[in-house]
């Protein structure tokens, strides 16, 4: 049962590693002078797009989480609008910290959302599609001993893991060696992408090598 | 050339009057230190120039104008007065050629550039170029000025104007002279021959001079000295036959020119050489006593974290660690001492005391070898604690990891010059992240949620504390602070895209008369809310009852000094000319204003020195039942007490408790203010100090400040607020990342009170705040100058032991919430929970030993901090950047490092001050 559940979790990992390499390599393709570089705003859509559809699908056909009580129509659609609130509001308070931390406030302002939404994308909306829009079960995941399956596990990974390659990105930033991608928030994003698909990768590997360790509390 | 009999004579900067003492002719100097005088040194020129000119009695005159200095340094390369400046420059130029005779050579030389806010002393382009104008009624160029004229080295015209007036060039001259000087009129040949003449004599200076210095020195290198010994005598062989050919023949042939051309070459590759094995060795560094410097910061860091790892040792530990191997270092100090004087060898001051420290840390680290032992053998003896303490052990390890890994980065950063250019946004970014992985790390713990219920459990939720939105507004409100005061920076020459703050500017230079005064409303106001702020502190935890004189001048002091530096900044600001007739008021108040805020600030030092109490006793013993029933008996109405005084602190000294409890005296003492003595008192410290620091920089720069003291009052809270949620620990140990958090906020406001680490940076205005007209002594200007530096540096330092004393002085609170539900039984320990600062007072050992290793741990972090500095500065002593970045930086770091170290010294003994007051108080309490 376990291994075969890693098992999909990896599968679903790994689509989605390669649905964002296919964002950066196939758009060149349709539309020329298209790089992730030189029309990173464009690229920013396409990511963000892209990873988020990438996620509901997945989350529509895997179903790692257990289905709600009450599935009625009018509860779906509010949990779907209460989804789409929490995103909004959860790309919002990403773009207040990160102009908190020092990015401009008017200048590149949509290089700064865009990136706020991606960062939304790779955390929030994994959490909206893994645990529904129910900010207890978000706090209780984010702690010690929180994580309740594999996939929450690895929910944990990849959020960690895209901040920190977030927080990373901004290193090169005032290095004087005048690459191109050492402009905001370039760096950054490409920062949080990478954070992100390392944690898709290693998340199954860290739960196959500590599948005796893991004890998920069955509630 | 006074030597060699010429006049000299000098009008101008009366710098050169200590310079050359008594060397000139004749000599006319003007005073010249203050900056804000732009016309007396020119117009006392002027008066004496052209008569003097006239005159012809001289041989050279040398005539220093200031003004155009002064007034970039006031008002900035592109202010009108600057203009104003540079024309009446202009017509003395014109009238002064026509005075001129045709045997005078006129050269007009800046000696330096201004950046575009007008200073200068840096090495940017705009700093070290300037003009060099060179006049003369005889012909001296053979061809018309070049299209495009090469600058010139500075230290070119020491040899080109000694020869140009017939004296020999000095002695220790290594330039080379400017050929183009030596023209004079003829046809090529001869031109090229008086300029062969010229570097003839200027090798044969050079080589003398390089010879004789070999004789003396050692350090160059024989080999490179050699090449240029042959190169000099090829040179001058040479230069013989070709003389020797030109006499002989009365045609020169065509080919000659071009011989000639090559033998000037040949002589300016000599002096070119020799310059540059001069400058290459004279730049030469001690790499073993750079590593010894480097060992020793670094053993000292190793020291500072060791003993403030071993808190809970006994004082007997402390004197063993820390006395016996001070003495040690003495010792030693004394006897390396002893043995260079007698081996002749000249007393090293600075290695004396090397070696003194090394000794005694090394006697540090053998005394704690001496006790680990014992320890261990302790802790052997009981295996089962044994591998408590051990998990305990990695579990602190662990703990320790995230506040270490963000010093680290920041040590990091010092090796990169990107990084050290960018700091000033380095180090705000770094202290959020340290602030929100505390906050990160706290919810990962659990601390932050409520313990779940049996009914949440089944739900799978588990909700937050309520004190978790304090906290998490103090984050946000930490944050803003943090990213507001990235507006006040100053800028590099490194990023041209950089504007500097509008902040920084002086009001005086704003033309718009609304925004001035709009600005000047909200930099009193603010100070004012500040004062407010303060004195509202101070009120809620009871410190402003007593009538002693230190209340006293918290409750009329304040304003008053704020009321001083708002008449200060008035009139600073206002504009020169607007006030006509009151320009002599306007001097006076000018320096008066400032005086009165130093006078006033130093008495409210003064006075905090000799009586740190701001204690009111309410002493109830022979009235006790009228103001509140008597303590024993019915314990409830301490309730009641509470209830009718509200916010009002009660300490009931242990000895009137006993005797209260024995049945004595039914008596109380009820103590206003008494829990957070000591806090207090560094806070009216720090306001007094940040008064002082404000006066000295520009007006608008008050903000900043008042960011600051926000900033400082929220990471207080939180540091507070995160101790509490977290629950554990002793409570007298700071954890690591207040201290890392607090220092990254003092380099943080390091950079937004508008400084840099480089010295174009520094704001040389604060030496005249006070004074107007010059100094007697270099030492007031320098401090003045230095606080106004390190003005975060001293205002962090102060406030370091608020670190230790903040969770005492805000348990409150939370244990009044709780009170009415207890049960009368626990009141007793009720009591206990409201004695705040005074726990300190229950165990003094602890108290001391806390102060000690919470002032290490600050060393430690600083130390982490210089170590990193000095390593990059040594590790890349041949990089590019050196000069400009790291170097100094590494002078900022370390002068920061030493004010940062006194003041911590001065906070903790300030800290101490109270205690015996404290101490003496209570002793007159159980007297009476």
């Amino acid at each position: 049962m376990k291994e075969a559940e890693i098992r999909r979790l990896l599968a679903a990992n790994l689509l989605c590693v390669f649905s964002i390499i296919l964002t950066a390599v196939l758009p060149a393709f349709f539309w020329k002078g298209f790089t992730v570089l030189g029309t990173h705003v464009a690229w920013l859509c396409i990511c963000s797009v892209c990873v988020s559809t990438l996620n509901v699908i997945l989350h529509l056909v895997l179903r790692p989480n257990l289905t709600p009580k009450r599935n009625s129509f009018a509860h779906k659609i509010s949990r779907f609008l209460k989804c789409c609130i929490y995103f909004f509001m959860s790309c919002i308070l990403f773009h207040a910290i990160i102009v908190l931390y020092g990015a401009p406030l008017i200048e590149s302002v949509t290089e700064t959302f865009l990136f706020a939404v991606l960062l939304s994308t790779f955390t929030t909306l994994q959490c909206l599609c893994i645990l529904g829009p129910n900010i207890q079960a978000w706090i209780r995941v984010f702690s010690k001993n929180g994580a309740m399956s594999i996939w929450e596990s690895s929910l944990q990974i990849t959020t960690v893991g895209s901040i920190l390659g977030a927080w990373f990105g901004a290193f090169p930033i005032p290095l004087d060696w005048d690459r191109p991608w050492q402009v905001w928030p370039i760096s950054c994003s490409l920062g949080a992408t990478f954070g992100y698909m390392a944690g898709l990768i290693i998340a199954p590997l860290w739960i196959h090598w500590n599948r005796k360790q893991l004890t998920y509390k069955s509630r | 050339l006074a030597d060699s009999g010429r006049r000299v004579v000098f009008m101008g900067d009366d710098t050169w009057e200590g310079l050359f003492p008594k060397k000139f002719f004749r000599s006319y100097f003007f005073p010249s230190f203050n900056v804000k005088d732009l016309h007396t040194v020119d117009n006392g020129i002027l008066q004496h120039l052209y008569s003097t000119v006239d005159s012809g009695d001289w041989d050279m005159l040398i005539a220093h104008f200031l003004g155009v200095d002064h007034c970039g340094h006031k008002h900035g390369p592109d202010h009108p007065e600057m203009a104003k400046k540079l024309t009446q420059m202009n017509e003395m130029l014109r009238s002064l050629v026509d005075h001129l005779g045709n045997d005078t050579l006129l050269l007009v030389a800046g000696d330096h550039g201004m950046t575009e806010t007008g200073d200068h002393g840096g090495d940017s382009e705009k700093e070290v170029n300037a003009a060099l104008f060179v006049y003369s009624k005889t012909p001296l160029f053979g061809t018309g000025p070049p299209e495009e004229p090469e600058a010139v080295p500075q230290v070119n015209l020491v040899p080109t104007v000694a020869l140009l007036l017939g004296v020999p060039i000095p002695y220790s001259n290594i330039r080379e002279v400017m050929a183009e000087l030596f023209s004079g009129d003829g046809d090529a040949v001869s031109v090229a021959l008086q300029q062969l003449l010229v570097y003839h004599i200027n090798a044969k200076q050079v080589d003398r001079f390089l010879h004789s210095y070999s004789l003396v020195a050692q350090d160059l290198p024989v080999e490179q000295l050699q090449r240029l010994q042959e190169l000099f005598s090829s040179a001058v062989e040479e230069h013989a036959q070709l003389l020797a050919q030109v006499q002989g023949a009365t045609l020169v042939p065509p080919e000659m020119e071009s011989r000639l051309g090559s033998l000037i070459g040949r002589f300016q590759l000599y002096l070119r050489e020799a310059r540059a094995v001069c400058t290459q060795s004279w730049a030469r560094f001690h790499p073993l006593r750079m590593v010894g410097g480097c060992i020793l910061i670094a053993a000292s860091c190793l020291l500072c974290y060791v003993a403030s790892e071993l808190a809970a040792a006994s004082d007997s530990f402390y004197r063993s660690c820390l006395l016996y191997p001070l003495l040690w270092g003495l010792m030693v100090a004394v006897l390396v001492g002893l043995a260079r004087v007698f081996t002749q060898e000249g007393l090293d001051l600075l290695l004396v005391s090397s070696w003194a420290a090394a000794a005694s840390q090394l006697g540090f680290f053998w005394h704690w070898r001496g006790q680990h032992p014992k320890r261990t053998r302790l802790v052997g003896s009981q295996p089962p604690l044994a591998s408590v303490s051990l998990r305990q052990r990695l579990r602190a390890w662990l703990g320790l990891a995230f506040p270490m890994s963000i010093l680290l980065f920041r040590c990091g950063a010092m090796f990169s010059d990107s990084f050290v250019v960018a700091e000033a946004r380095v180090a705000p970014f770094l202290l959020a992240s340290l602030v929100l992985l505390l906050v990160g790390k706290l919810h990962w713990d659990g601390r932050l949620t409520v313990p779940e219920g049996p009914k949440q459990q089944l739900l799978g939720f588990s909700s937050y504390r309520r004190e978790i939105w304090y906290l998490l507004c103090l984050v946000a409100m930490l944050l803003i602070c943090v990213r507001l005061s990235v507006f006040f920076h100053q800028c590099r020459e490194e990023i041209p895209q950089c504007r500097p703050s509008l902040f920084l500017s002086p009001l005086a230079s704003l033309r718009n008369t609304r925004a001035k005064n709009l600005f000047y409303l909200l930099c009193v106001a603010l100070l004012a809310g500040l004062v407010y702020a303060v004195r509202s502190w101070l009120r809620h935890y009871g410190n402003l009852n007593s009538s002693d004189p230190l209340v006293l001048f918290v409750r009329w002091g304040f304003p008053l000094v704020v009321l001083c530096i708002a008449c200060y900044w008035a009139v600073a600001s206002s504009a020169d000319d607007s006030l006509g007739k009151l320009q002599e008021l306007v001097q006076v108040a000018v320096v008066a204003f400032p005086w009165a805020v130093y006078g006033l600030a130093s008495m409210g030092l003064l006075l905090l020195l000799c009586n740190p109490m701001t204690v009111f006793a309410k002493d109830t013993r022979e009235s006790a039942g009228s103001i509140v029933t008597p303590y024993l008996g019915v314990p409830s109405s301490e309730v009641d007490f509470l209830h009718v005084i509200p916010q009002i602190y009660k300490r009931m000294q242990e000895s009137q408790k006993s005797r209260l409890e024995r049945g004595s005296c039914k008596a109380t003492v009820a103590a206003y203010g008494l829990g957070s003595v000591y806090s207090a008192a560094l806070v009216i410290a720090l306001t007094l100090l940040g008064f002082l620091l404000m006066l000295l920089h520009s007006e608008r720069l008050s903000l900043a400040f008042l960011l600051l003291f926000l900033e400082a009052f929220v990471l207080l809270h939180i540091h507070t607020r995160a101790r509490g949620l977290a629950g554990d620990a002793e409570p007298f140990s700071v954890p690591w990342y207040a201290v890392i958090s607090w220092l990254l906020a003092a380099s943080q406001f390091f950079y937004s009170t508008g400084h840099q680490p480089i010295f174009p940076a520094i704001h040389w205005n604060a030496a005249f705040v006070g004074f107007h007209l010059d100094h007697s002594t270099n030492l007031l200007p320098a401090v003045l100058v230095g606080a106004n530096t390190f003005a975060s540096h001293i205002l962090f330092a102060v406030g370091c032991p608020l670190l230790l004393l903040w969770p005492f002085v805000c348990e409150m609170p939370s244990s009044q919430k709780r009170k009415p539900k207890k049960e009368p039984r626990e009141e007793l320990q009720e009591v206990e929970e409201h004695m705040m600062e005074m726990r300190l007072r229950e165990s003094p050992e602890k108290f001391s030993a806390a102060l000690l290793q919470l002032g290490l741990k600050y060393l430690f972090v600083l130390g982490t901090q210089l170590l990193a500095c000095v390593c990059a500065a040594m590790i890349l002593r041949r990089h590019l950047m050196v000069w400009k970045v790291f170097a100094p930086k590494f002078l900022f770091e370390s002068l920061g490092f030493v004010v940062s170290s006194i003041c911590l010294l001065l906070g903790i003994s300030l800290v101490m001050r109270v205690d015996c007051a404290v101490s003496t108080w209570f002793s007159h309490l159980q007297l009476r």
